[in-house]
């Protein structure tokens, strides 16, 4: 379970996260969701410490950093390797193809065995049918091709969570439409991974969701059940879904 | 006159090939390394306590100061503070040391900063994406950074290897028996200036000329993952 304990990141005047205390559970599919600016992003990458909070305390199962003391080479290592992270731009590298993106941290970080890390990274083409594309660059493929190989990356490092940050909000919807059905597999297939999603895919988050996170201005204004979320009464959240014509 | 081009051109080519080929190269190798080291000082803020940071203020300060004296000053004068200068403080070096050392010193000043611009310009997403795989500094610096890097830094330290292939002719005035000295001493002899630093300049044309193909050809492999219209 990743845990946040009174977590606040100030930027400036700011408050990016106010005082959020919140639970992602390992085995189920979290969904933040709220409006632009309101600290979704600070949140999931303050798990794979992408970003540092002022304040608060971060667990992840056995691992334990308080954000107002130094953390470590080692800790923040440890805590880097319990997570994968996809980013909403994909961020292959550009240099390496296809196999070389999904096996350099394999082979360079937990200095697995070349022939293994290759084998396990065409088991994971094949969970995103991009087996033929192992020997091309990033930029030979589309933009959907890339989200699905960023997923291969994240998933290649055996995390325990899978976050995602805005996964499709850089596709088209057809390409949308590919990508949030791979992720759709990959909760039914991975299941004893927890995924932390971020998105403004609300269809998705239905989908998707065990439990939704409502982010406003730094707070958390929902925290529960996906079908309570969207059926509940919280004005505030009736007032969000309705403009997203929910 | 083709007597004289045919006569002198085997002397020309041993000097080029006995030294001016040979001083371009190894100053080029060792300024490359000391770019990449300043680049590499002056982009990076360590964690950790105030001593180390102190410890680091300082040495990024030698760095800034090294790349500012040696592109503040010519090239000529940089050569002869080491050559004829340093001797007066007991400190005497053989013309070909002090000219790799110049020319070492001047190429790491030039060079540093296209390597600081090509890492500036790799995207912060790419560093992201390297740590939260578990790469370290050093890994993602040398494994993701500097392979995409290096194809922004070709076009810029090619041209400084061009010019240092031209400024090794200034290596003359310090006694070294390079291209440009051999072709002065034959010019003293047959009275032929205009011809002689003719084909001296042919030369130094052809060879930069091969460089500058060489160039394309690294900039094409650099280039191989990149899509047409991309940057």
């Amino acid at each position: 379970m990743i845990e946040f304990e009174h977590v606040s990141k100030f930027y400036k005047e700011r408050k990016a996260l106010d005082d959020v205390s919140v639970e992602f559970p390992k085995s189920q599919t979290s969904v933040i969701v709220g409006p632009s600016g309101s600290g979704k992003s600070t949140l999931l990458r303050s798990i794979d410490l992408l970003v540092r909070p002022d304040q608060g305390k971060l667990k992840i199962d056995d691992l334990a950093v308080d954000f107002s003391k130094e953390i470590s080479r080692k800790e923040t290592f440890n805590i880097r390797r319990k997570s994968g992270m996809v980013f909403q731009n994909w961020n292959l590298f550009p240099h390496l193809t296809v196999l070389e993106n999904i096996t350099a941290a394999p082979i360079n970080v937990l200095k697995e065995d070349k022939a293994k890390a290759i084998k396990r990274a065409y088991e994971l083409l094949d969970l995103v049918d991009l087996r033929y594309t192992a020997d091309q660059y990033p930029g030979q493929l589309s933009g959907g091709q890339q989200q699905r190989i960023s997923i291969c990356r994240a998933l290649a490092m055996n995390p325990e969570y899978l976050l995602l940050d805005e996964p499709t909000s850089a596709l088209d919807p057809e390409l949308e439409t590919q990508v949030l059905r791979i992720l759709e597999n990959i909760a039914k297939i991975e299941k004893d991974k927890g995924m932390v999603i971020v998105t403004h895919n609300m269809q998705f988050a239905r989908l998707v969701a065990d439990k939704i996170i409502f982010l406003e201005d730094g707070k958390i204004l929902f925290d529960g059940p996906t079908e309570e979320f969207f059926n509940g009464d919280n004005q505030r959240i009736r007032e969000f879904l309705s403009a997203l014509s929910i | 006159m083709w007597q004289t081009i045919t006569s002198s051109l085997p002397e020309l080519i041993a000097a080029g090939v006995k030294f001016t080929i040979p001083l371009a190269l190894i100053s080029f190798a060792f300024g490359l390394i000391l770019a990449v080291i300043t680049a590499v000082i002056k982009l990076t803020n360590p964690s950790g306590n105030l001593f180390i940071k102190s410890i680091w203020k300082v040495i990024q300060a030698i760095a800034y100061f090294y790349v500012w004296i040696f592109r503040s000053t010519p090239l000529l004068v940089q050569l002869f503070i080491i050559f004829f200068g340093l001797p007066s403080v007991g400190l005497e070096i053989p013309a070909f040391t002090a000219a790799v050392i110049t020319f070492s010193l001047n190429t790491g000043a030039y060079a540093s900063e296209n390597i600081r611009a090509a890492l500036l310009s790799i995207p912060r997403d790419q560093w992201e994406a390297a740590y939260t795989l578990g790469f370290n500094n050093r890994q993602t610096l040398f494994k993701i950074i500097f392979p995409q890097a290096i194809r922004i830094a070709l076009p810029p330290l090619s041209n400084e290897f061009i010019g240092l292939i031209k400024d090794t002719s200034l290596a003359s005035s310090i006694t070294i028996l390079e291209m440009f000295t051999v072709s002065q001493q034959i010019a003293a002899k047959n009275y032929q200036p205009l011809l002689m630093y003719g084909i001296v300049a042919v030369l130094y044309a052809i060879l930069c000329s091969l460089l500058s193909l060489l160039q394309r050809y690294l900039e094409k492999r650099a280039n191989r993952y990149i899509k047409r219209g991309d940057n």
